[in-house]
């Protein structure tokens, strides 16, 4: 076909013990968005990292432009203009967010000295390019992961690419932040650039995708336009089988009240206060930079205050550190998996459980191992984490699964309550629906529930009462029947306070 | 495969043991084995303690000042005529303290590492210069301090037994402790570790506190063995120390690597000193070939070096087919 802009043929690759994938097919074309959807550990971003030029396949053939090509690293893939999005973020935190967007492609007078001028500018377009409304010199550290996805984005633009992959972008992106980036999409279909896009959120790709790839076990299923197609059809490929109801609701039993924080004060988070109560789950939520991340770290110990007070059980506690909150029973999944969440570094065992590991202790002190690893065995599979055994290295698991490995060392602390800062990112349709059905059990066994979530679907489909933040201040405490999409965007943008009435 | 991976410091050794002993027949002797093993038995008791605190994503630049400083106090206390079991634990309490100052300014004061041992380094040995007055410090006659030293226990030289006891030690706390585990996570992701409730201060104020002690215990060795204590003694022992642990596959970007690495590591260094003294290489070109050895260790578990290897590896194969 003329309009074909890339074709990847047969492409296998294995890692040791791992068929990552046996068989990917994909065919892009010219000035549409092709997505590409699967479960977690189907391969896709495998098959992107092959295509880019990070890996080497074992097998397969790639077309582009009509030539058989085969990139031995990401500079070759970029000369030809092909820019890829990780899925992981890949900015350097010390770093300011114009160093950030060129590095190694800094700009350089004719004596080799660095253009900083030239390098600022160039950073103030692509920013406000992808419209993140930051000063280039802020450094990335003390950026919300939304923000640094933005800037993750922007850098792609460096380079001028016929070909953008996005591996996940909008994982940790709130739905105005998404918006912004379909936006920036159309625009570059219009100028005739394609674009593969993965991601987890279907409702997404029937907004943005002219085609969909599906991929299942590292095999191609299926490839349709997304006009004959439907959203069961698709679930249908992904999982091969079917599934139930996305958002099964389970009316939490309101017990008694577990943990209380009064009048919290500290850099955007101003003078909060309130409780949580066994059998509840209880949803924050609120634009990026709102300040719900902030609280439930604060509550975690993680985050410092400049005052405010804790109760378990109505008594007054002490928590400065993370290591007193878990005392309390309180633990807390992280947002960023990658930056605090996790120790990629090490096994799928030794993260699930760093946080338990007293609990394992007998004689001298000793782990005792072989309990260790039944109790890892069952929450592997419990949930369904896809790693050829405990003892892989968490590095190695696709993003999704990694994902998971995060939760299932938050669910062995066993905790009195439980903090999920966006608890699914990166989780595929299946896998979703079993968290939440896993979040709906805890509940009905007594476990207090905190959500944070930027899915709006999320919040609504599990909270039983939600909190609404903005700029640091929980703005309304709504009941479940109380709350709708309207009501909570309303109280977290603002300036609607007759609504309260 | 996987097993040639997993062991390749090990097999370095074997290869690095196999060519020498067919050029130099001394080599080969159950007594040069012994000698070997006990000369290397004071960089492996420092090289332990370095590995942990690498692991953890540190380094520690002072650990032949505390060595000397430690030694320096034992061999007065033995020469005022203190018992050697008072000289022993003087000298591990230095060393103790040296690594809890070590520890606190890099954990709570949030130093660099290297800065911070880089100082401490200094001033430990002007401690030890001004204990000692410059002068070196005759320990005088003491049976049961030279024991730790010359001492033999079945015919095996004590310092070996030691250094064996420490070694089982410190692999069981690295495989089968929590403080182990703590040393790999905080060392992979000091924040992630932290949100998991570990208190990383703590943490690695005992790592650096271990790897003091172990210095001391070094210390005490070499004074056993001289019988006295040199105020510069251990000058350039951090870098053996560091060079055994990075040989043996340890990554000084932290949390990864082992103890068993660092082993083999130290040997090779042993080995190698021991083949070139008995081939009666000059001391100057030694510290070349020792040097060329390291880059070579360390290069190959880069993808550069790994490349290299393995393309060369790909043509003996292709050869042979
Ligand atoms: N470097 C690696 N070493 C070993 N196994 C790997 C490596 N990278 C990926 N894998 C494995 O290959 C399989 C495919 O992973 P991949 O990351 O491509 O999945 P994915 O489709 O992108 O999933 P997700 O939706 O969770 O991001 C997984 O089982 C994963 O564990
Ligand atoms: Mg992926």
């Amino acid at each position: 076909m003329e309009n074909v802009l890339l074709e990847m043929k047969g492409i296998s690759k294995s890692f040791p013990g791992v068929k990552a994938l046996k068989s990917g097919n994909l065919t892009v074309y010219k000035g549409r968005v092709m997505a590409l959807l699967g479960e977690n550990g189907a391969g896709k971003s495998t098959l992107m990292n092959i295509l880019s030029g990070v890996f080497e396949a074992d097998g397969g053939e790639i077309f582009y432009q009509g030539k058989k090509v085969s990139f031995k690293n990401t500079h070759q893939s970029a000369g030809c203009g092909i820019a890829m999005i990780h899925q992981e973020l890949n900015l350097i935190p010390r770093l300011s967010a114009a160093e950030n967007l060129f590095l190694g492609r800094e700009f350089t007078n004719r004596f080799g000295k660095l253009d900083k001028k030239k390098i600022y500018q160039k950073s103030q377009e692509l920013l406000k390019k992808v419209r993140l409304d930051i000063p280039p010199d802020t450094i990335v550290k003390d950026l919300s992961v939304g923000a640094r996805q933005m800037i993750e984005i922007a850098k792609s633009f460096t380079i001028d690419a016929n070909l953008i992959i996005m591996d996940e972008p909008t994982a940790s992106l709130v739905d105005r932040d998404v918006e912004r980036l379909f936006d920036l999409i159309a625009e570059l279909k219009k100028d005739g650039k394609s674009i593969i896009y993965i991601s987890h959120r279907l409702d997404e790709i029937f907004k943005i995708a002219d085609d969909v790839t599906v991929m299942r076990d590292g095999e191609f299923v299926s490839m349709r336009p997304i006009v004959q197609t439907n959203e069961e059809q698709l679930i249908e490929d992904i999982v091969g089988r079917k599934v139930g109801k996305r958002y099964p609701f389970v009316k939490g039993v309101r017990g008694k009240k577990i943990f209380e924080f009064k009048n919290l004060v500290g850099k955007n988070i101003k003078n909060s206060s309130g409780a949580f109560y066994e059998g509840q789950t209880v949803g924050f939520s609120g634009l990026v930079g709102s300040g719900r991340t902030e609280l439930a770290r604060a509550i975690f110990g993680a985050y410092n205050l400049s005052g405010g007070e804790f109760f378990v059980d109505a008594k007054s506690v002490k928590i400065k550190t993370p290591k007193q909150a878990l005392k309390c029973g309180i633990v807390y999944l992280s947002e960023d998996r990658k930056g605090d969440g996790l120790v990629l570094s090490i096994s799928v065992l030794g993260n699930t459980t760093l946080s338990s590991l007293k609990s394992l202790e007998s004689k001298l002190l000793k782990i005792n191992k072989k309990k260790e690893k039944s109790i890892v065995k069952s929450l592997i599979e419990k949930l369904y984490i896809k790693t050829p055994s405990g003892a892989q290295i968490v590095k190695n698991l696709s993003g999704g699964n990694q994902q998971k490995v995060a939760l299932a060392r938050a669910l062995m602390v066993k905790p009195k309550l439980l903090i999920l800062d966006e608890p699914t990112r990166g989780i595929d349709v299946g896998a979703k629906k079993e968290i939440y059905d896993l979040i709906n059990e805890l509940k009905s066994a007594g476990m207090a529930i905190l959500m944070i979530s930027s899915d709006m679907n999320e919040i609504l489909g599990l909270s039983d009462r939600v909190m609404v933040f903005r700029e640091g201040e929980i703005t309304a405490n709504l009941e479940r029947e109380e709350a709708s999409s309207e009501r909570i965007m309303s109280y977290a943008i603002g300036g609607v306070s007759s609504l309260r009435a | 495969m996987d097993i040639l991976k997993r062991n390749k410091p090990f097999i370095g050794l074997l290869l690095l043991c196999v060519a020498i002993a067919f050029v130099s027949p001394d080599f080969r002797t159950t007594g040069n084995f012994l000698i070997i093993l006990r000369q290397t038995s004071i960089n492996f008791i420092i090289a332990l303690g370095m590995t942990l605190v690498i692991l953890t994503g540190g380094i520690d630049l002072s650990v032949g000042s505390i060595l000397a400083f430690s030694s320096a106090v034992s061999a007065w206390l033995l020469a005022s005529g203190y018992h050697a079991g008072l000289a022993i634990c003087a000298a591990l309490l230095i060393g103790a303290a040296c690594g809890l100052i070590n520890g606190i300014f890099i954990s709570y004061g949030k130093l660099q590492p290297f800065i911070m041992t880089l100082v401490s380094m200094t001033i430990f040995r002007g401690l030890t210069l001004v204990f000692t007055d410059g002068r070196p410090i005759n320990a005088g006659e003491n049976l049961t301090f030279e024991f730790v030293g010359n001492g033999y226990i079945f015919g095996i030289p004590f310092p070996i037994i030691l250094m064996i006891f420490l070694f089982a030690l410190a692999y069981y706390l690295l495989n089968w402790t929590r403080f182990g585990r703590y040393i790999y996570a905080i060392g992979g992701n000091e924040d992630a570790s932290r949100l998991a409730g570990i208190n990383v201060e703590i943490n690695k104020t005992a790592v650096y506190i271990a790897c003091g002690i172990l210095s001391a215990i070094a210390g005490i060795i070499l004074t056993s063995r001289l019988a006295g204590a040199q105020p510069t003694a251990g000058t350039g022992y951090e870098l053996d120390a560091i060079a055994a642990a990075v040989v043996g596959g340890t990554s000084l970007a932290g949390g990864i690597g082992n103890i068993q690495g660092t082993f083999a590591g130290a040997l090779i260094i042993g080995v190698l000193s021991n083949a070139l003294n008995l081939l009666k290489v000059s001391s100057y070109y030694q510290t070349i070939v020792k040097g060329l050895v390291i880059l070579i260790a360390v290069l190959i578990d880069q993808p550069f070096g790994r490349k290299i290897v393995m393309t060369l590896l790909q043509k003996i194969k292709g050869r042979k087919l």
